[in-house]
């Protein structure tokens, strides 16, 4: 399970401006916060908008277009689901009714305080091996409901 | 003491989204618990996804096979001999023989799964960097002459004459061009990029730092999807391992052409595969596409001439230059010509990496080499091309992998995905999982692809509740054309291939009895 510190503007600072030089530096520094700190605190967009003599609605426009980047700390585990075509000929939707009915999992609910969140994405380049899950950067094939139900469970 | 054996555990995502890990950790515990000298090779998948883990241990006969192997098995592996290649029931025999690999022409993928993806020192045994000194000795035209020469054409979908590109690139005045590499593989079904990002990255180094030579650019961008974390880190490794030895920088290979290359990494947009809004995204912004012409051939990254190619067609590229183009050409058949990497996933027995040359026909990859479906119930639906490609029935599958023969039967190629269904499937489902896709991932450019796509699943909920079908139906087949005729792009442009095809192949399912009670909204 991954620990991010709290958001910390001095820290934010610096790594903004350790990557400003790159050409095209905004998703790299985007890229570069949440590693940080699970998320992308709203109180980025004036450092980003500075640093690259952009507008803040610029950098604003630019966080909220991708599915990746969060603006509000992360759940504690996020399991991501593909739910795309190949997985489902091999039964994803069948997986997330199981989940839903059997372990109280409904996928992309991010209501009340859950721990583990699962969340849909669209293939995860294992469509042969499928249904498949991608679990703090590990990929794992042939995934059922007891398996999601399971990594959503686990504490460390 | 005799010498280490070697053991291969492959490194690749799909291996270990079923073990290898544990496999490798499994080898490794149990050889020093017996005081045998193992020397562990990380390789790239075989592409025999079903048969992962596979590994191979390598004896005086060549390269023995054995999969699909559990971390469990490990010890009566040892037991059994297999390090000398000994017998198990897990045995498959020697790589080499292996029918499915056998019957494969291995152009681009001749090193995955042979070699350790990030060792340049076998990068070079196994004929790394042969077409990069090769290029090195033409002029600019005379790569881009080889290049138009095999034919290629762009892995990326939409089958553009790779060497035409690279010409406009190569005559475009500027002191700034750029080089970038379309890794973004958002389509459900492929998977042959990440294979190759983490079974021969070198390769696709090469293929881009030739491409640079051949225009002029000396700066590349590599954009992988974020949805790849194990390709962004081989890549990345690769490219300072590449660095340190000479192969990128100011000197390529001590040459006096200059070439540097960056990976950046995507962000979870389907939208970024599409060639100006990937240029967008690198650029900083909002991924919206850009309007055509200017073509990012003249205009692209920063306002420069740009390549903007897919990671296969940069990879086919070695090879062309070191065999000559002609040799590339003679693979083929019509216009298609090479080899493509085809990808067989979904409801297969036997999924996984098939590179052949244009011109094998579905029902060949699917039931010869695929096995039929992996529950054993007939085949309904086969999805080619990513999910904006059409769905074909049982009865199509004598068509073959050809750019032409598959748009004559209202398909595409795509970037070589195959998807199989049994007969479980449900066709309405289907076409309307192919709006909500566009209406999710729709750059929201243009009003036909952002409202037309949600007004589809509108019409499709509609269809299948059994309200007022004909109208609807009418409806539906309106709203498609539009989408057609009136998109900024193939997103919405090609969104009504995957629902035009299920409801022209599969009308039934649009005609079932309504489910008894409606889904309630919930809550
Ligand atoms: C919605 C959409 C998604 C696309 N996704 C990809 C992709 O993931 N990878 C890719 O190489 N090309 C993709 N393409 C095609 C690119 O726009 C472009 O044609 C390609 O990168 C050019 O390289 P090629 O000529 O080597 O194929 C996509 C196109 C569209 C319209
Ligand atoms: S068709 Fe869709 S994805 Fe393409 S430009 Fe228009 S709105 Fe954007
Ligand atoms: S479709 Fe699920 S991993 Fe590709």
């Amino acid at each position: 399970m991954v620990h991010y510190p709290a958001w910390d503007q001095d820290e934010a600072r610096s790594i903004v401006s350790s990557l400003a030089h790159l050409e095209g530096a905004t998703l790299p520094i985007l890229h570069a916060l949440q590693e940080e700190f699970g998320y992308v605190d709203p109180q980025a967009v004036p450092l980003i908008a500075e640093a690259l003599n952009l507008s803040r609605a610029d950098v604003h426009g630019t966080i909220s277009f991708y599915h990746d980047f969060r603006t509000a700390p992360p759940p504690r585990k996020i399991v991501k689901l593909c739910r795309a075509e190949a997985c489902q000929a091999q039964g994803c939707e069948t997986l997330v009714e199981d989940l839903a009915r059997e372990h109280g999992i409904v996928v992309d609910s991010h209501h009340g305080n859950q721990d583990a969140v699962v969340e849909t994405v669209y293939c995860l380049g294992n469509c042969a091996l499928g249904p498949s899950a991608l679990v703090e950067g590990e990929l794992i094939g042939r995934v059922d409901a007891d398996r999601i139900a399971a990594l959503c469970g686990a504490r460390q | 003491m005799s010498e280490a054996i070697r053991i291969y555990v492959p490194v690749d995502a799909a291996a270990l989204s079923v073990g290898a890990e544990a496999v490798a950790q499994a080898i490794a515990q149990e050889a020093q618990a017996r005081g045998i000298a193992v020397d562990l090779i990380r390789n790239g998948s075989r592409g025999m996804l079903w048969l992962e883990p596979l590994i191979e241990v390598e004896t005086t006969g060549g390269r023995i096979a054995y999969g699909a192997v559990a971390a469990k098995d490990v010890a009566g592996l040892f037991e059994a001999g297999f390090q000398s290649g000994g017998k198990h029931k897990l045995c498959l025999g020697p790589t080499q023989e292996l029918g499915w690999l056998k019957r494969q022409q291995r152009l681009t993928f001749e090193r995955v799964g042979v070699t350790d993806p990030l060792s340049l020192a076998d990068y070079r045994k196994y004929g790394g960097l042969k077409g990069l000194e090769a290029a090195l000795a033409l002029s600019g035209q005379g790569i881009v002459d080889e290049i138009k020469a095999s034919g290629l054409r762009g892995r990326g979908g939409a089958g553009f004459p790779t060497g035409i590109k690279w010409q406009t690139v190569h005559d475009a005045k500027s002191t700034q061009k750029y080089i970038v590499c379309n890794g973004d593989e958002g389509d459900s079904g492929t998977f042959a990029d990440r294979m190759l990002f983490e079974g021969d990255p070198f390769l696709l180094i090469e293929g881009m730092a030739i491409a640079g030579i051949a225009v002029g650019a000396s700066k590349g961008y590599l954009y992988i999807r974020s949805e790849y974390p194990h390709a962004i880190r081989t890549m990345q490794c690769a490219v300072l391992k590449a660095r340190n030895a000479g192969m990128l920088g100011s000197a390529v290979l001590g040459s006096r052409h200059s070439f540097d290359m960056e990976v950046r990494v995507g962000a979870g947009a389907y939208i970024c595969g599409e060639e100006t809004s990937l240029l967008e995204s690198i650029e900083g912004r909002r991924a919206i596409v850009r309007a055509k012409p200017p073509i990012p051939a003249l205009q692209g990254l920063f306002g420069k001439p740009t390549v903007v190619n897919n990671v296969l067609s940069f990879a086919a590229v070695p090879w062309i230059l070191d065999h000559g183009g002609k040799a590339y050409a003679d693979y083929g058949m019509g216009r298609s010509r090479g080899t493509l990497p085809v990808q067989l996933g979904g409801n297969v027995r036997r999924g996984g990496l098939i590179e052949l040359a244009f011109g094998i026909s579905l029902r060949e990859i699917i039931e010869e080499m695929g096995g039929g479906t992996l529950s054993g119930r007939p085949i309904r639906a086969v999805q080619v091309g990513g999910p904006l490609g059409a769905y074909l029935t049982a009865k199509q599958l004598d068509t073959v992998m050809d750019y032409e023969a598959l748009a004559g039967i209202g398909a595409m190629l795509g970037h070589g995905g195959i998807v199989v269904f049994d007969d479980s499937v449900d066709m309405a489902k289907q076409a309307r999982f192919a709006f909500e896709f566009c209406a999710k991932e729709s750059c929201g450019k243009c009003t036909p692809c952002r409202i037309g796509a949600t007004r589809g699943v509108e019409i499709v909920d509609r269809i299948i509740a059994g309200h007022e079908r004909p109208k609807n139906l009418a409806v539906l087949r309106d709203l498609n054309r539009l989408m057609t005729d009136a998109s900024l792009c193939a997103m919405g442009g090609l969104t009504p291939m995957p629902v035009m095809s299920a409801l022209n192949h599969f009308s039934e399912d649009f005609d079932r009895p309504p489910p008894e009670a409606l889904p309630q909204a919930a809550e």
